[in-house]
């Protein structure tokens, strides 16, 4: 049992921590947020170039999960726009999966900062289930021909390739795709959280036999891990997004006077922000198992990402809430930054499954 | 005891659902169903259709043009209201101030301002809150000044809902340097294109604008626009402010909510039992937050309680937004510009009701902190228990 970091991990953190202080204060957020594409470059050529953390998508060696958990941390507590989950966790975990020369050109162009990546799965009618409903592939000649709808597929309009689930004959499929690929119309906008998502829609999208990723049909339990691989990432940025909210909360609190002293002198927003504290030791924790089980066989596994998935999302639910409540009706506007980052948490309640969702799930794979 | 309802109000319940059925603008109804930004001229011409019938002046005495309902009757009148999917009234004007008016105010003031109320010729805003008094709004700084005939107005106020749709504000200020702070606080209404006055918008973070900070830089006001006494300010903001607490209630929309989730609850989720049992508890707290409105209006609970129901309806309304983003899914990241019709085209793949009821989820954070925070009222009604109100009546 060792909870404790490599000395490499620490230093990671302690650089990513001190650019983003220095290169990725809020205004920089808003400004970005807020420009026609919201696409953050100067970011994300620095985690290709000063960083090095896109190499994390390197499919060449195993998916390093604690180091991960680590950098999502920090890049939630400064609530970065750009797809760093998209492509190097969620992506990267599906181009792991397949292997290939394929893959591997796509893991170098990410780690050089040239690729981004966006996983289009989820569809009108799909909810939180893996397996495509509408979006179908068949074989035509060599290669395939693709049709179906994608809903919020986030990063979308920044992403140069797009991973898509397809019915196949044999199953569910995944697919590249490019996302200016004749007969592919993305519908592009923003989300709440101030980053850009499309609805993606394919029609007769001529693809080529190489187009498939990984085995035609047996995308599901890849799919799944993915997602649980997610999780625990989403996780970890979730925990540096509510730590931000509360230490905003403590701040604002301690400099905001009402009847005649700071209103954090009164005992019952002191316990507030102390239940609001536990919520986040809890998430922490939930974010240690999910990442440490990501190895195990697969039962365990989502199991494991369930219990985190419950926790992080009720605490990103309590801790957002009350950052805002306590805020007063500063946390209700757009200037101030703890909107922003309740906003991002109630994105992250919403991905790859609700806390009603997973509860669920967890009574299905604990038996 | 009893829950009947009398013969002529269930005769009433029927004429108000025709009358909205029948005499209320479809459009409007529509257009607030498609989840379109409403306009302040689609206000407008909704509260007119209102006072067509005679039905805007809900808390209004007959003889100041209100249809001198009983509370039992006004209930069912929002009820039905809120059934139809019409507008709530816009409560600052018809709600708030206009009672005041009929109660403190001059026959002048009555005669300039009531009618134009009624038929929606102005507009009203309320400015109480400033931004260094929210919670503890007895310490508000804004000063009046008298100068002759005038007041001069000087100070701040924050979070005001319509400024930039009003053509009046009401507005709470000091007129004198008391012990009790209470005490040197005074009413006063000012004309929002006099000089001096500058609303600023506040956006949201659902990103819509409906609160604004006014800004009053030597503002110089009628003294007879004065409410009342001068130093009864705080008196009669008290009583608006019960009127306000229990407005909050909603019950009518809440259950439209409810009915409207269980039928998208069993589509799109069929038989999660998590949802089910919230939606379940909803319901059950719905059942009796209405008894206890009814209490209220009846003259049944005392104020403590009043202030304990502001805390129960908001936190109820808080969670039904909360099943509806549960409802969406992920669906709830979808931002679209809800200015035009069609606007769910922009993201086709996505169910309007995700887009409006995460916008809802977002701005309705403002239900527990407005109108006297969740902790404010918690601290009434502490006091009160303190007093020896635990037994109630029977004490």
């Amino acid at each position: 049992m060792d909870f404790s970091l490599s000395g490499e991990q620490q230093q990671l953190r302690d650089s990513v921590r001190g650019w983003l202080k220095s290169h990725h204060g809020f205004e920089h957020r808003r400004a970005i947020s807020r420009s026609e594409s919201g696409w953050d470059a100067a970011t994300w050529t620095a985690f290709a170039d000063d960083l090095g953390i896109l190499s994390l998508a390197d499919i060449a060696v195993p998916h390093d999960a604690v180091t991960v958990m680590v950098v999502m941390e920090e890049l939630g507590e400064a609530l970065i726009t750009v797809p760093f989950l998209e492509t190097v966790v969620t992506g990267a975990a599906v181009l792991r999966a397949a292997g290939g020369e394929a893959a591997q050109a796509l893991s170098d162009g990410i780690i050089a900062g040239d690729v981004r990546l966006a996983l289009a799965w989820a569809e009108p009618d799909t909810r939180y289930g893996w397996q495509p409903r509408t979006t179908r592939a068949v074989r035509e000649g060599n290669g395939w021909r693709l049709d179906g709808l994608k809903s919020v597929v986030v990063g979308a309009p920044w992403a140069t390739h797009l991973i898509v689930s397809a019915l196949t004959d044999t199953g569910t499929s995944l697919f590249v795709v490019a996302p200016d690929a004749i007969g592919v119309s993305l519908m592009s906008y923003p989300t709440i959280d101030g980053r850009r998502a499309a609805d993606v829609r394919f029609e007769g999208v001529v693809l080529s036999g190489d187009a498939l990723l990984g085995e035609e049909g047996a995308a599901l339990p890849v799919l799944e891990r993915v997602g649980d691989i997610s999780i625990a990432a989403m996780g970890a940025e979730a925990v540096g997004v509510m730590r931000r909210m509360l230490a905003d909360t403590i701040e604002y609190t301690g400099q905001r006077k009402q009847f005649g002293q700071p209103i954090a002198s009164f005992q019952v927003l002191q316990h507030r922000m102390v239940d609001m504290f536990m919520q986040i030791e809890m998430a922490t924790s939930a974010v240690y198992l999910a990442t440490l089980r990501l190895e195990a066989e697969p039962a365990e596994r989502a199991r494991a990402a369930s219990v985190a998935k419950v926790t992080i999302g009720e605490a990103c639910r309590f801790v957002g809430q009350n950052a805002v409540q306590l805020h007063g009706g500063m946390g209700m506007t757009d200037d101030a930054a703890v909107s922003h980052y309740f906003k991002r948490a109630t994105v992250i309640e919403g991905e790859f499954g609700t806390t009603d969702h997973h509860v669920e799930r967890f009574i299905s794979v604990a038996g | 005891m009893d829950l009947l309802i009398d013969a002529d109000d269930l005769a009433f319940v029927d004429e108000a659902r025709i009358f909205f059925e029948r005499d209320y603008p479809r459009d409007i109804i529509d257009k607030a169903r498609a989840g379109i930004v409403l306009t302040r001229d689609d206000h407008v011409r909704a509260q007119q259709a209102l006072q067509a019938r005679g039905w805007l002046g809900v808390g209004w005495p007959a003889e100041h043009g209100g249809p001198g309902w009983t509370p039992v009757r006004r209930y069912l009148f929002e009820q039905e209201l809120e059934r139809a999917g019409a507008l709530s009234i816009i409560p600052m004007a018809v709600i708030y101030i206009g009672p005041i008016v009929c109660a403190f105010g001059t026959p002048e003031q009555q005669a300039h301002w009531l009618p134009d109320i009624l038929e929606s010729r102005a507009m009203w805003a309320q400015g109480y809150s400033e931004p260094e008094s929210g919670s503890d709004l007895a310490s508000l700084a804004m000063t009046a000044t008298r100068d002759g005939d005038d007041f001069i107005l000087q100070g701040s106020k924050i979070w005001t809902s319509g400024a930039h749709w009003a053509d009046w504000i009401f507005c709470l200020v000091r007129t004198e340097k008391t012990a009790r702070k209470q005490d040197g606080i005074s009413m006063i209404c000012v004309d929002m294109r006099t000089p001096g006055v500058e609303v600023r918008p506040i956006i949201t973070m659902d990103g819509s604008h409906e609160l604004n900070q006014v800004r009053f830089d030597a503002v110089r006001v009628p003294a007879t626009n004065l409410i009342g006494e001068e130093g009864r300010g705080w008196y009669y903001a008290n009583v608006l402010l019960s009127a306000e607490r229990v407005s909050y209630a909603h019950v009518g929309r809440k259950r439209a909510d409810l009915a409207a989730l269980a039928v998208l609850g069993e589509e799109r989720l069929g038989a999660n039992n998590g949802f089910r049992q919230r939606l379940a508890r909803a319901g059950i707290m719905l059942d009796v937050v209405e008894i206890s409105v009814l209490r209220v209006l009846t003259g049944d609970a005392e104020p403590a309680a009043v202030s304990g129901l502001k805390i129960a309806c908001t936190q109820l309304a808080q969670e039904i937004t909360a099943l509806w983003v549960e409802l969406a899914g992920r669906d709830r990241s979808a931002l679209v510009d809800r200015s035009a019709a069609g606007w769910s085209a922009q993201a086709p793949a996505v169910p309007g009701f995700a887009v409006t009821r995460t916008a809802s989820y977002l701005f309705e954070r403002a239900q527990t902190i407005y109108g006297g925070s969740t902790e404010v009222q918690k601290t009434i009604v502490w006091r009160h228990l303190a007093r020896g109100g635990a037994l109630g009546r029977r004490a």
